[in-house]
């Protein structure tokens, strides 16, 4: 764990950053593709239970910031606090194997994760995202939210303290979403497992985020609640996404 | 890498038409391949027009009548004949396909071929046979017409070899005297020997001083010496006969039949498709369903997935390779106490297909790019490594031979060859090894590119 992420971090209230020690922090992280500065020293920290959203227009670095947290690339400056083995990661496309049944997928992640008991995380990650009964059903077979479900199922199976998930509703219907955030508001009930997600969405992060962290051009323009945000344009927008919008003008992009 | 190794295996499991065409289609091909070197060349049809009156099928060879249907039928040894009654026919069933070819004797090719071997006939015009070959297909027209004229010029030698006989007959006569028939008369003839000693006779009986004893005494030299060197006449005459005759000198640089050849190609391009495309393609299949990225984010090492996708193609080709050989070994004589070899060979050249076949799925982007790049870079690769040393000269057999050393197919084709025949194998052995380890080192390093999915 990073020992020292720095005397302030935006958006985290001192009282809280005080007595929680973060689940995931990041500090200074910087990525650049060529002459293209996809991050630029990005740092914060996640608590315990937080769920926090990472909303940005397109080409923010939004993902890069996530594979950077999940491992899957390298930061060219700047540290995160977790190593990926201790990250849950759950791609915005389903990456599990379509000839495979659930239960044969969860199980194949199970073992290469090297959780102690690969058919009790199985049995549990089962439990958790309701697929009992289609566990032993082929994937090519299952819904998109299903699919969704079993890929997000796949990233808990190490029972990580961090899960991330890449824009996980952008391929699922009103209703398939509403329960998938059923279940991720369950994840982080208790707080043991703190949940940062990308998204679009902005009106998705303003229900269900605790915190939303705003990149734009690879900077990280702000943290805090939605509320917050809100009031960073003087709170007079009617929604969340006008003001959002009106955020972004203010700042330049 | 086990269980990632069981992942693909179940994968592969659940897709029979790929598994039905990795486990039967070379066990089709080692059946074809086992039937075609069992059963032996087919003999071609040709049509034989022989418009010869029966009356007029045998010539007289230094009073021996010869029927050139004896030697027509040494003609057609090496083909099946069919027989028609005109040229015309004949030509139909060429234009038809029905037959690959066909061979016209002329009404008058005995005649000619008499006046050709009579003694007394020098300058008669040879009989001239006539060969019809269809060249709508070159290959067959080509063969079919080599084969008539390979068994004409037999045809011809066995026929010089009776007129040499005969004429032999008639230098011996000439040499020891005797009868022979002509013309239905019966002649005696003096003989060369026979006339020193009535000549010696004749010079004993005249006076010492006569003048004729000189004459006589040239006549008797010119005879002594034609009896001496009319006794090489055999040797001679068998010599003009064949006058150049062949040795084959085979060097022992390999022991490979033409059965072993075959065998070779088909194991290796079997080998080849299997290794290439599976190990291609499960790779690509890793990224086109976005699992590359969450394997290689702690879970196993991108090295670790290579190695993994390399002995899946071992596996596979390994048993596919085995299967063909036992296959092949139900039909052929091959030795099952080079089984070690065997299995060397393919488990070498299926690692470094499989190395390739990983390359190439590192640069694809999924399955079906894959598999197109597998095939593209494959067919063209094997076929120059068919093209045979010296078929080519300077530069282009330089970049084929280049080309060839830097794919697996031509060293796996000398691999299992030389484990087939029993042959030195460790040379083409440490080519695939470090083909293996090229290969491996540069799809690692193109899958460097590859972290998110």
């Amino acid at each position: 764990m990073l020992p020292d992420i720095g005397p302030t971090i935006p958006g985290v209230t001192a009282s809280a950053s005080a007595t929680q020690a973060p689940s995931i922090a990041a500090r200074a992280v910087s990525r650049r593709f060529g002459d293209r500065q996809a991050l630029r020293e990005v740092s914060f920290e996640a608590l315990p239970g937080e769920l926090v959203a990472i909303i940005g227009p397109n080409g923010a670095g939004k993902t890069t910031l996530l594979s950077i947290l999940g491992g899957l690339q390298k930061p060219s400056g700047g540290e995160v606090s977790r190593p990926p083995r201790e990250v849950g990661w759950v791609p915005q496309q389903t990456a599990i194997y379509a000839k495979l049944t659930v239960r044969e997928n969860l199980k194949l992640f199970a073992r290469l994760e090297k959780v102690d008991d690969p058919a009790g995380a199985v049995e549990r990650a089962l439990e958790l995202t309701g697929l009992h009964g289609r566990a032993d059903d082929v994937l090519s077979e299952l819904s998109g939210g299903n699919r969704q479900r079993v890929n997000i199922a796949v990233g808990l199976l190490a029972d990580p303290p961090v899960l991330l998930l890449d824009e996980p509703s952008s391929a699922l219907d009103p209703r398939q979403r509403e329960r998938l955030w059923a279940f991720i508001t369950g994840l982080v009930e208790g707080g043991r497992t703190t949940v940062l997600w990308s998204t679009h969405d902005v009106g998705e992060a303003e229900r269900h985020a605790d915190r939303v962290l705003v990149l734009a051009d690879g900077e990280l323009l702000f943290t805090g609640s939605p509320a917050a945000l809100h009031a960073e344009v003087g709170g007079v927008q009617r929604d969340f996404e006008a003001a959002f919008v009106r955020f972004l003008h203010k700042r330049g992009h | 890498m086990r269980h990632l190794l069981v992942k693909d295996l179940r994968i592969l499991r659940r897709s029979p038409l790929l598994v039905g065409l990795l486990v039967v289609y070379p066990l089709i091909v080692a059946l074809l391949i086992g039937f075609a070197l069992t059963r032996g060349p087919e003999k071609p049809r040709v049509a034989l027009a022989n418009e010869v009156p029966e009356t007029a099928s045998t010539i007289n060879l230094g009073g021996e009548e010869i029927d050139i249907g004896d030697y027509a039928q040494r003609l057609f040894a090496a083909v099946e004949p069919v027989e028609v009654d005109s040229r015309e026919e004949a030509v139909e069933l060429v234009e038809s396909g029905d037959v690959l070819g066909a061979l016209v004797i002329p009404q008058d090719a005995t005649r000619r071929l008499q006046e050709v071997v009579n003694l007394g006939s020098v300058g008669g015009e040879p009989p001239q046979v006539e060969v019809i070959v269809n060249t709508q297909g070159p290959l067959q027209g080509s063969l079919v017409d080599s084969l008539i004229q390979t068994q004409l010029l037999q045809a011809n030698a066995a026929l010089s070899e009776r007129a040499t006989q005969a004429a032999a007959q008639y230098l011996d006569i000439l040499l020891s005297g005797g009868s022979f028939s002509l013309l239905g008369q019966s002649i005696d003839i003096l003989g060369l020997q026979r006339s020193v000693e009535v000549l010696e006779g004749v010079k004993q009986r005249l006076p010492e001083d006569d003048p004729q004893r000189e004459a006589i005494q040239e006549v008797q030299t010119f005879a002594q010496l034609a009896v001496d060197n009319l006794d090489f006449s055999d040797e001679i005459l068998s010599t003009i006969n064949s006058p150049v005759q062949v040795e084959t000198t085979r060097l022992e640089a390999g022991s490979a039949t033409l059965d072993d050849f075959t065998i070779a190609v088909a194991v290796s391009v079997s080998l080849m498709f299997v290794c290439l495309l599976l190990a291609a393609g499960m790779l690509a299949l890793e990224r086109e369903e976005n699992a590359f990225g969450r394997l290689v984010r702690g879970l196993v090492s991108r090295l670790g997935v290579v190695v993994e996708k390399l002995g899946l193609a071992a596996l596979c080709g390994g048993t596919v390779g085995g299967i063909m050989l036992v296959g092949l070994a139900v039909f052929l004589d091959l030795d099952f106490a080079r089984a070690p070899a065997w299995l060397a060979a393919l488990a070498l050249a299926s690692l470094a297909f499989g190395a390739l076949g990983v390359l190439v799925g590192a640069l694809a982007r999924d399955v079906r790019a894959a598999s197109l790049l597998a095939f593209l870079l494959s067919l063209p690769l094997a076929f120059l490594a068919l093209v045979p040393p010296g078929a080519v000269t300077g530069v282009l057999s330089t970049v084929i031979e280049v080309v060839s050393a830097v794919f697996p197919f031509a060293p796996t084709l000398e691999a299992v060859q030389a484990a087939i025949a029993g042959d030195a194998l460790l040379a083409p052995l440490l080519h695939l090894a470090v083909l293996l380890v090229a290969f491996t080192a540069l799809a690692r390093i193109a899958l460097a590119r590859f972290g998110a999915t």
